[in-house]
C-alpha cells in the first residue's frame, strides 16, 4: 500500500512528533477545487458517501471521484447521530447489510489507519411489554438463522449487564431483552474523518461548501451537477444525501418514496463510568449510553410530521427524559449540556434505499431513516458495487425502489419503529 | 411548540393535542388504477421543502380531521381548512406567498388577481 501523503499514524508517529511539539503533522485530507469533469461524483460527504467513495477505490479501482458537500464534511446525519452499531433486524436483507457493517466497523480502524473508537460494548433492547418479549424473543430466532449472534435475556441477567436500570417498573417493568453482545458505538465524527483522509490519499477529491443547485440531464442521463463553485460533469452521480434525498431528486427529475423528519438528541454533562452497554427502551422511546468522555448519551423520537428544521419539537425531549428517568432514576439529577436535531428521511416500509433510478447514470442510497449510522461500511461496500457495476450486488438487491410498487418490502417498522 | 387552530372548534391547538395525517389533497385511486398509480397514491410524496399542505386530526379535542398549510422549513402556519376543501383558501395562498414570494400553488388559480 503507497505511503498516505497524510502520513500513516502509528505509536512511531506520535513518538516521532511528540519530539517536534506536534508541529509537522500533515492534512488529513486535502481541499481541492473542483475539476470540470469526474467520472463519478457523489453528491454528500457524510458517512454513506464518503464510505461509497472509499470502497469504490478499494474495491473497484475507480478513483476520478469527488464527493461535494453543502457544508461541512460530516456535519448532518453523521455528526448528529447517537452513535449506535448493532445488527439485530428481522428481515434477511435487513440483517446482512447491517451484519455486514457491522463486521466491517469490527476492522475499520486497521483498514482506515485511522482509530474509530469502536467499542462493542454490547447493546440491549429492553422488552418492557409482553408484545415485545414475543417480538424479540422472535428476531432472536430470526438472527440465528440468518448467523447473526443475538440472544434472549432474562431481567436478573439483565440487572447485572446494567446496574443501574430499574427492572421494576412502575408503568413498564422490564421483562427482559434482546442482547447483541457485538453491538457497541464507535466515534461517529472519527469515521466520516477516516473515510475521508483514506479518500484523500487515494486521489479523490472532497469538496466542501459546495451546494448543488441544479442537475443537467439530456436523452435520460445526467451530464453534470451544477454548484456554488461551478459546473461539474460526471460520468455517473450518487445521491448521497440523507435529509434532502428528495430536493435532489426533483433536481433529477423523479420521485422517491420518502418523507423527511426531525430526529433529535442530546447529551448530559459528563459523569464517572456508570453503565458500559446500550440501552434502547423502545416501549417508551428513548436509549441512551455513555460516551468516552462520561457524557450520557440520549436519543428519542422522531417528528411525527414533515420538517426540515434541524431542530425536533420540545415536548419529544421531555417525553424521552420522562421515559429514561423512570427506566434509570439515577439520572433524575443531571444536567443536560446539549441538545440538536437531524433531518433524516423516512421510507413506507422504514428500510433503506440503495437503487438505480429512472435517470440512467444516476444512483440513490437514502430512506436509511433513524439508524443510518451503524450502516455506514455496509452501505458505503454496497452503494460502491451498484454504483461501479450500474446494477446492484448481494447486499443491495432486495433495497431497489421498485419495491414499493412491486409489493416486495422490507418491513423493518415493527423491529425498529421508533428511533434506532 | 407548533400551535394550529382547529377550523371546527376553532381552538389553538398545540402539536400533543393533535395527531399528524401525512400530506393533504391525495386522490385516492379507483379499482381500475395502474401500478405505478398505486404506488403513487400509497408512497410518492411531494415532501416539500417550504410551503407544504397536510392532513391533521384534533384527536384531543373535536376528534375532527381538518387541513393546515405550513412551511415545514421555517415552520410558520400559513393558516388551516376544512377537510371538505379541494384546495387551500385564497387568504391561506396569499400569506404563503407573502412569506414565500417564488412559491406558485400547483392548481389552477381562477383568483389570481386576488392574490397577486
Amino acid at each position: 500500500m503507497p505511503q498516505p501523503q497524510s502520513g500513516r499514524y502509528s505509536v512511531f508517529a506520535i513518538a516521532r512528533q511528540a519530539l517536534r511539539q506536534h508541529q509537522d503533522w500533515n492534512r488529513a485530507w486535502a481541499s481541492p477545487e473542483p475539476r470540470d469533469r469526474y467520472k463519478i461524483v457523489i453528491v454528500g460527504a457524510g458517512g454513506h458517501g464518503l464510505a461509497t467513495a472509499y470502497y469504490l477505490g478499494k474495491n473497484f479501482g475507480i478513483t476520478d471521484v469527488a464527493v461535494i458537500e453543502k457544508g461541512w464534511l460530516g456535519g448532518g446525519n453523521t455528526g448528529r447521530n447517537t452513535t449506535i452499531i448493532r445488527s439485530n433486524y428481522l428481515q434477511d436483507p435487513s440483517a446482512a447489510i447491517y451484519d455486514k457493517a457491522l463486521k466491517l466497523y469490527e476492522n475499520l480502524s486497521q483498514d482506515l489507519n485511522y482509530n474509530v473508537m469502536f467499542s462493542p460494548r454490547g447493546l440491549i433492547m429492553l422488552a418492557q411489554t409482553e408484545h415485545e418479549v414475543r417480538g424479540y424473543r422472535r428476531t432472536v430466532y430470526a438472527n440465528t438463522l440468518q448467523g447473526v449472534s443475538t440472544e434472549w435475556i432474562e431481567p436478573a441477567r439483565l440487572k447485572r449487564l446494567v446496574p443501574i436500570i430499574n427492572i421494576d417498573g412502575p408503568r413498564y417493568p422490564v421483562l427482559g431483552g434482546l442482547y447483541q453482545a457485538r453491538g457497541g458505538t464507535a466515534r461517529h465524527d472519527a469515521v466520516a474523518w477516516g473515510y475521508a483522509r483514506a479518500c484523500s490519499d487515494m486521489g479523490m477529491h472532497i469538496i466542501q461548501n459546495c451546494e448543488v443547485t441544479g442537475i443537467e440531464t439530456a436523452d435520460g442521463q445526467v451530464r453534470a451537477v451544477n454548484t456554488a463553485k461551478g459546473r461539474i460533469a460526471c460520468g455517473k452521480l450518487a445521491l448521497v444525501v440523507a435529509g434532502h434525498s428528495s430536493q435532489l431528486a426533483d433536481m433529477a427529475g423523479f420521485r422517491l418514496p420518502i418523507e423527511s423528519v426531525a430526529l433529535q438528541a442530546m447529551v448530559s454533562e459528563p459523569i464517572k463510568p456508570c453503565m458500559d452497554v446500550v440501552v434502547m427502551a423502545n416501549t417508551v422511546h428513548g436509549y441512551m449510553s455513555q460516551s468516552d468522555k462520561g457524557e450520557m448519551v440520549i436519543g428519542g423520537g422522531t417528528d411525527s410530521y414533515n420538517n426540515f428544521t434541524q431542530r425536533g419539537s420540545w415536548h419529544h425531549i421531555e417525553e424521552t427524559v420522562r421515559a429514561l428517568i423512570e427506566t434509570f432514576p439515577m439520572i433524575s439529577r443531571l444536567k443536560m449540556l446539549r441538545q440538536w436535531g437531524g433531518i433524516v428521511d423516512m421510507t413506507g416500509d422504514r428500510s433503506p434505499i440503495l437503487s438505480a433510478t429512472p435517470v440512467g447514470n444516476v444512483f440513490v442510497n437514502c430512506g436509511w431513516g433513524t439508524g443510518g449510522f451503524k450502516a455506514i461500511p455496509g452501505s458505503g461496500w454496497a452503494m460502491a458495487e451498484l454504483v461501479a457495476q450500474g446494477r446492484p450486488g448481494p447486499l443491495a438487491a432486495a433495497f431497489g425502489m421498485d419495491r414499493f410498487r412491486a409489493g416486495r418490502f422490507i418491513d423493518e417498522s415493527v423491529a425498529a419503529g421508533v428511533a434506532h | 411548540m407548533l400551535t394550529l387552530t382547529c377550523p371546527y372548534c376553532g381552538v389553538p391547538a398545540e402539536e400533543t393535542e393533535l395527531s399528524p395525517g401525512g400530506e393533504a389533497h391525495l386522490k385516492r385511486v379507483g379499482p381500475g388504477g395502474t401500478s405505478q398509480e398505486f404506488e403513487d397514491y400509497l408512497f410518492a410524496r411531494k415532501n416539500i421543502k417550504g410551503v407544504h399542505f397536510e392532513r391533521w386530526r384534533h384527536a384531543y379535542g373535536c376528534g375532527k380531521w381538518f387541513l393546515a398549510a405550513r412551511d415545514t422549513h421555517t415552520m410558520q402556519v400559513f393558516g388551516t381548512y376544512k377537510a371538505q376543501t379541494a384546495h387551500a383558501t385564497d387568504e391561506i395562498v396569499g400569506n404563503a406567498r407573502q412569506a414565500r414570494p417564488e412559491w406558485v400553488p400547483d392548481w389552477p388559480q381562477p383568483s389570481e388577481a386576488v392574490v397577486g
